[in-house]
């Protein structure tokens, strides 16, 4: 029986947010009524001319060098003509043969062995309106707001063989966009939007076969339940003897199904020409470079620092970087306290638990770097324990007073003087006779279900160090 | 060579209807334009540089500053049918 290869390669339209349009001053803002964040350019009436906002430009050439792409010197834009509401002008100011970048690569990491993707272009487009087709039957509604949004298509190499790949590949581009700070690459809100091409061939086949592109894939599940949807589909097609056709599939995720795009449009043909109402653009090399000097240090780079440099495991240092607030944090923390693991586990655990269920990022907390150290280091000291110094966390993100207030007014601090301890300890040993016999019978281990009581009584507030001497002394009396 | 199934598709590209009769005559005129065009290639273009804009001016931007737009009301004054804030076009899916 004939084994099959699949062969994937992504196209992913990212989102700019520049305060304006592409080519045109209105708001790039969602969330307002439709048809509000419009203009004469825009709309595409008669006699407007667009005009590029410088920003967009820029954008588009650190997603390029992001990417390790050749940065175009000389760039101009194209018109992609198609007839459809939701493009006012009838047609896309896109770039078809001199895109912004090319030729780049993202590596990904695939059961623990790295792989290059090539990155065939990444280019600058406007964005078209939203259609809405529920609120009427007999029509769609068009809203215009999003029309001239600033997106930048990057397209991958048909490099990825697996559905897995995909969601790898996915997941590293999204956490490098991220860093860039020129999108918020949020897949649910469709700033970060992804189509998926898929073909297979009979494993050492070289030409390709015919590929089908999967669109409406808006989370990274839906990537890699749609891709093995469709390679089980096209799989089957072939072995009952039939042939893939080239069409669009529209991808149910609720259904789990892909369906042919039933649209009233006949086969595209883009007819590109070259924009005449936009002049071209060059690139000085020096400009490039100085937005390459511009760029932040990357996750990918960022990771492999913080486990050389700081001797975390990649588990820590993978799930540090995914915030690039987060990062940074700790690295300020790290110069107050030498132990980075101990500062990586805080933020790891307690503030990223935190963080969820605040549902926010981390630059959503108020949480200065001095009051996380004070919270660690009080808890080493033994003022407070463990789980109160996860209490104190909270408080200090709800208030925003300091750590020694909050441990004060709460009277959160570590009880250890000996008097009051010894009174809980006495009243436990008086109220748990069986387990006293236990122990005096050798059984040690009762000795912490004791303590165990202890702190119960003094709700977290205990030296457990303190405790357990005081009951060991106590029983040897007893 | 421009025979009437390309004379179909263009016009169905560009969303115009034309009647079955007058194929033919477009087919000619529009091979008379493509063949008057066709001139130009005698010309030896190999140390030319391909043009795309014939003005000498390049780098036109705008700085990203929010401008203000249209309202609602004249953004959907030009619309022939409208809902909610909408324009309201024929259904495009099925």
């Amino acid at each position: 029986m004939t084994t099959f290869e699949t062969v994937i390669g992504l196209e992913v339209h990212l989102q700019l947010k520049t305060k304006t349009k592409i080519f045109c001053g209105c708001r790039n803002e969602f969330g307002h009524e439709p048809n509000t964040n419009v203009c004469p350019v825009c709309l595409g009436l008669p006699g407007t001319l667009p005009v590029l906002n410088r920003q967009v430009l820029l954008d588009g050439v650190k997603v390029g060098l992001a990417l390790n792409c050749t940065i175009n010197n000389f760039v101009k834009f194209d018109r992609k003509n198609y007839f459809y509401p939701d493009l006012p002008k009838g047609y896309q100011i896109s770039q078809f043969d001199l895109p912004i970048a090319r030729q780049g690569y993202l590596d990904i990491v695939v059961d623990g062995t790295s792989k290059r993707i090539g990155i065939t272009r990444a280019h600058l487009e406007e964005d078209a309106g939203k259609l809405v087709h529920d609120a009427v039957n007999n029509g769609s509604l068009v809203d215009y707001n999003r029309t001239g949004t600033p997106l930048v298509e990057i397209v991958s190499e048909p490099d990825l063989r697996s559905a897995q790949e995909a969601y790898e590949y996915l997941t590293a581009l999204k956490l490098t966009l991220s860093y860039l700070g020129v999108s918020d690459c949020d897949m649910e809100k469709g700033s970060l939007r992804c189509d998926a091409n898929v073909s297979i061939r009979p494993v050492g086949q070289e030409k390709l076969g015919t590929k089908t592109e999967l669109k409406n894939l808006n989370s990274f599940s839906a990537l890699k339940r749609a891709v093995e949807f469709e390679v089980t589909r096209q799989t089957g097609v072939i072995l009952s003897g039939g042939q893939v056709v080239q069409e669009t599939l529209l991808w149910n995720d609720d259904q789990g199904a892909a369906v042919a795009m039933r649209s009233k449009e006949q086969a595209h043909d883009y007819r590109y020409f070259p924009e005449p109402d936009l002049v071209p653009f060059t690139l000085e090399a020096n400009q490039v470079q100085l937005l390459r000097e511009g760029l932040p240090e990357l996750p990918y780079v960022k990771l492999a620092r913080f486990m050389a440099r700081y001797g975390l495991n990649h588990y820590d240092a993978f799930i540090l970087v995914q915030d690039q607030g987060l990062a940074s944090f700790f690295e300020v923390c790290v110069k107050a306290h030498a132990d980075a693991k101990k500062v990586a586990n805080w933020l790891i655990g307690p503030l990223m638990k935190e963080m969820n269920e605040r549902k926010k990022s981390f630059i959503g907390m108020s949480l200065t770097p001095q009051a996380m150290v004070a919270i660690i280091q009080k808890v080493e000291t033994g003022v407070i324990s463990n789980v109160i110094g996860k209490e104190v966390l909270a408080l200090v993100l709800d208030t925003g007073k300091a750590v020694d207030a909050i441990i004060e007014e709460k009277g959160l601090a570590q009880v250890s003087d000996d008097e009051a301890l010894g009174k809980v300890v006495d009243d436990i040993i008086a109220a748990n006779p069986a387990a006293v016999a236990e122990i005096k019978g050798g059984k040690t281990g009762a000795i912490g279900f004791l303590v165990g009581q202890a702190l119960k009584k003094m709700q977290g507030k205990a030296n457990p160090k303190k405790i357990n001497e005081i009951l060991s002394r106590r029983l040897q009396d007893v | 060579m421009v025979d009437d199934k390309t004379v179909r598709y263009i016009a169905a590209l560009a969303r115009l209807h034309i009647e079955a009769a007058d194929e033919g005559k477009f087919a000619r005129e529009l091979e008379a334009i493509l063949h008057y065009v066709e001139k130009l290639g005698v010309l030896d273009v190999t140390a030319v540089k391909p043009t795309s804009h014939v003005l000498d001016v390049e780098n036109v931007f705008r700085d990203d500053a929010v401008k203000p737009g249209l309202s609602q009301e004249q953004a959907l004054a030009f619309s022939v049918d409208k809902l909610n804030g909408s324009y309201k076009v024929p259904r495009v899916i099925e």
